[in-house]
């Protein structure tokens, strides 16, 4: 089921979901978004892309195994609750740096916590639908 | 222990280190004891020292330890016999044995029995409880290629951790009636305990977390099965300690939950059984290490009888006893061990003559059996006199409690005469000639333990002052002097231990004929409680594969469906029985864009259940999960109806790339099955608008939504609610959540990459 439309069209959808899974990622904090629904963007995203490219090109359009990102998430999960616990707060505190940047606004430790969810989500879609559009 | 891995000349070094290792690890240990004794010859006052600190402050539960006389005086065994052990160890072991684990938990076994002697916090004391029942199953299981080992170390920990389940439940109960985990305050609220409904049921778990841990009737066939561990093992944690700490349980608890009639009575009654069944499986025993577990339950039963009579001078007696038992009992474990790794044999029948080629050893063995027949001047002797006083002196059955306690005297004598002259004395056996003293470091520990066994009999008044004084007074909870004397100035005292060593001797000289005479009670082995263990531990295995084969068919039809039955069956049961129609006052307004919604839902899940292929049922499916979305949407939940739509998406997804590969039946399922399955649909259906109209009928508002929007900006700097609680309020759901959703993807990732021929169970 190769469609040279979809095929044309996914690889400038791809980029630009990719940019507003990370922007709805970056403004949950204030606004609808955070890292569930952006990883649940990012994964539809590669999702589609497995769909009109195959999964092999999926896979290297992602460049490194799907099953790392799970890993990489939880441990920023669990980075982000340490850094209470390295300023002598209980686990899971979360820290601030009054330091403003665009869209997300303050900086702080659940942004990381949210960038962890992101991933894990994002890790979790691209495993099954990688795996199960194999073969 | 016939199959250990022989000596070889090659691995010297590995010896050295080993023994090293030993000494070294014994220097800690050694030098708590110094601070010990340091601190108990300089104190006066006898107020508890405690240092606490916060651990879980918000459940009251505190890092704290508290030193009083009688947690001084288990920790002054724990420290003393410990740094023996770990020199004796480091003779005993050999390199292929896993040396650095042994020590590991013995080390982490001597730390948490620590702990629990001298937990000032209940939890503490549980956690401390728990943790050495797992390193005893650890160490049993030390020599893991034996299946006797392994089984006998499943058996401890479940008949064990039976015990730590009862404490936990006891120390909820304490909880709920003294409001306090703290022991300090538990003490002072006997009054109130015992006056308690909930008393009789703390005091049964208590009891049954003692009967387990000490090895009574009817848990105490574990301890002899446990004689697979190492034998410094068996020496330290099941006889001079871990198995004291039943004692030290009741001893602590004895100030609130004692000197009521049920106290009495069942401690009592309980402790009778297992002393006249201790000394009576102990001198028919062949096995040196078993005789000394039997002995060892008789040992225990005795100071728990001790503590149930209740008397002062009951408390005393088993206080006295628990000091010379910890010291002639290790030393006769120890000596075992040795006799064991140098003749190679632990046979009653067949060892004789060792003194000649073990004489330390011997005269350590001979010292210890003064003791454990409770002859002068040895401790033991001084903790039976006291024993007999106060069987004789008990308020009430004084006869048959006075009965009990010379048959048990006359039984220890016989164990003693078994274990300690029996191996060493008469014509040595002819055979090789390689028998010889073990090495220095073995030697230590049971010279040591063995003459502190005599020499605290012979200048009993400082043990008696600093030791049993203070302790005493912590169990009875009132100022006590204690006097130790040889004679104890009652002449019937004297005459029934003249009795019990008399028939003692006596019974040992016709040892064997005994045997003969008495081999057709054997049968009784067959309906022993360790019987029951061994049914109901065989009988579980095939009823859990029932279960599993029942509830866990791998049908996923079944579970799907078991999810809505359950939810149908126990929340409609609750509906119907007592539910307040009156406030489901009817339908709350409804927009003409709301009530289209509804029917596009109604249709598409009427599609589902009509849909003559999988496609069109995901495709209704799909309908139904943008119609909830679109509902999210309309009532104010922008977060979860942008979630919704995405795993909506993804669903279809998903389902299209597994609907591929699935073979294309005419039917899917049969009428009556779709029949079924939309009647199940259908009432969760009603259940759930039942509930909403229920909920949304109510007047009180949530008090969760105002904190919420009170707080999400102000402490954790965020606008949007939902984030707010997700990534920061409940930020350890949201960990646990991102944590099984990681495992679940590695599991289906397990189950999609196995090869064709593994999906048998398909």
């Amino acid at each position: 089921m190769r469609s040279l439309v979809l095929q044309t069209a996914v690889r400038y959808l791809l980029p630009m979901l990719m940019l507003f899974s990370v922007y709805l990622l970056l403004r949950g904090h204030d606004s609808p978004g955070g890292g569930f629904v952006g990883g649940l963007a990012a994964g539809a995203a590669m999702a589609l892309y497995a769909l009109a490219m195959g999964p092999e090109r999926a896979g290297n359009v992602l460049r490194i195994d799907p099953r790392l990102l799970l890993g990489a998430g939880l441990s920023l999960v669990i980075a982000s609750g340490m850094t209470g616990m390295a300023l002598g707060h209980p686990f899971l505190t979360g820290i601030w740096t009054h330091l403003e940047i665009p869209i997300a606004g303050e900086l702080g430790s659940p942004l990381l916590f949210d960038l962890g969810v992101y991933l894990v989500v994002l890790g979790i879609i691209t495993v099954i639908v990688l795996t199960l559009a194999e073969d | 222990m016939a199959e250990r891995v022989r000596t070889h000349a090659s691995d010297a070094s590995g010896r050295a280190a080993i023994h090293l290792a030993g000494w070294i690890l014994a220097a800690a240990p050694a030098a708590a004891t110094m601070w010990l004794v340091i601190a108990i010859w300089q104190r006066s006052d006898s107020s508890p020292l405690i240092w606490s600190w916060p651990w879980v402050p918000s459940l009251n539960v505190d890092l704290a330890f508290r030193l009083d006389g009688l947690s001084q005086l288990f920790a002054l065994i724990i420290t003393g016999v410990g740094s023996l052990i770990y020199l004796y160890s480091g003779g005993y072991l050999h390199r292929g044995e896993q040396p650095a684990r042994y020590f590991l938990f013995l080390t982490v076994f001597m730390l948490a029995m620590l702990g629990l002697v001298l937990a000032e916090n209940l939890i503490t004391l549980l956690i401390f409880w728990e943790l050495t029942s797992i390193c005893s199953f650890l160490l049993i299981g030390h020599y893991h290629q034996r299946p006797a080992a392994r089984s006998a170390a499943v058996q401890s920990l479940i008949v064990t951790s039976l015990g730590g389940q009862a404490l936990l439940a006891a120390i909820i109960l304490l909880h709920q009636v003294t409001d306090s985990l703290s022991m300090s305050d538990i003490l002072t609220s006997g009054d109130v305990l015992r006056q308690d409904h909930r008393y009789t049921t703390i005091l049964a778990l208590i009891l049954l977390a003692a009967a387990t841990k000490s090895a009574q009737f009817p848990f105490h066939f574990w301890l002899p099965n446990a004689m697979e561990a190492p034998t410094p093992i068996s020496a330290y944690l099941h006889s001079a300690t871990m198995v004291t700490a039943g004692i030290y349980l009741l001893a602590r608890f004895h100030p609130v939950l004692g000197e009521t009639a049920l106290w009495h009575d069942t401690v009592t009654s309980l402790c009778v059984i297992t002393m006249l069944l201790g000394v009576w499986l102990a001198w028919r025993s062949d096995d040196l290490k078993r005789l000394l577990a039997y002995a060892t339950i008789a040992g225990l039963a005795m100071m728990i009888f001790l503590l149930g009579l209740g008397t002062e001078l009951a408390i005393q007696a088993a206080l006295v006893y628990l000091v010379a038992h910890a010291a002639y009992k290790g030393t006769l474990f120890l000596v075992a061990g040795m006799v064991d790794h140098q003749a190679g044999s632990r046979s009653i029948s067949q060892l004789r003559g060792l003194w000649r080629r073990m004489p330390l050893t011997a005269a350590s063995a001979v010292l210890a059996a003064l003791s454990m027949a409770g002859l002068p001047p040895a401790l033991g002797f001084q903790g039976k006199e006291k024993f007999y006083e106060a069987a004789h002196q008990s308020p009430r059955l004084a006869i048959v409690f006075s009965t009990v306690a010379v048959l048990t005297g006359i039984g220890l004598v016989l164990a003693a005469g078994l274990a300690a002259v029996r191996p060493f004395f008469g014509s040595l056996p002819r055979g090789p000639d390689r028998i010889h003293e073990a090495g220095v470091t073995m030697l230590i520990g049971p010279v040591v333990l063995a003459l502190l066994g005599v020499a605290m009999g012979i200048w009993h008044q400082p043990v008696a002052d600093k030791l049993i004084a203070p302790a005493t007074t912590t169990v009875v909870a009132h100022q006590v002097n204690v006097k130790l004397e040889l004679w104890s100035g009652s002449a019937a005292i004297l005459g029934l231990s003249v009795v019990s060593l008399a028939v003692g001797i006596a019974a040992y000289s016709v040892r064997a004929p005994l045997l003969r005479v008495t081999s057709w009670l054997r049968v009784l082995e067959r309906v022993g409680p360790e019987r029951w263990f061994t049914l109901a531990s065989s009988g579980l295995e095939p009823s859990a594969a029932v279960i599993t084969r029942t509830l866990q068919n791998g049908r996923l039809r079944f579970y799907v469906m078991m999810n809505p039955i359950v939810f149908v069956l126990a929340v409609g049961a609750v509906i119907v029985s007592d539910w307040d129609w009156s406030t489901v006052v009817g339908w709350p307004d409804i927009r003409l864009y709301e009530a289209i919604l509804a029917v596009v839902i109604l249709v598409g899940a009427s599609r589902v259940v009509h849909a003559p292929t999988r496609l069109a049922a995901v495709i209704g499916l799909g309908v139904v999960g943008y119609g909830v979305a679109l509902v999210f949407a309309m009532f104010g939940a922008p977060d979860v109806a942008m979630t919704q739509l995405a795993v909506e998406t993804l669903v279809v997804i998903l389902f299209v790339l597994v609907l591929y590969r699935l073979p294309h039946p005419r039917q899917l399922s049969s009428t009556w099955a779709r029949i079924r399955d939309g009647s199940l649909a259908m009432a969760a259906g009603a259940i759930v608008t039942l509930l909403i109209l229920g909920v949304t009928a109510t007047q009180q508002p949530s008090r969760v939504a105002p904190f919420f929007r009170e707080h999400a900006l102000q402490e954790a700097h965020g606008r949007n609610i939902v984030n707010v609680i997700l990534v920061d309020f409940r930020a350890l759901d949201t960990f646990g959540e991102v944590t099984v959703l990681a495992l679940a993807a590695l599991g289906i990732l397990a189950l999609l990459r196995l090869p064709e021929g593994a999906q048998e169970n398909r």
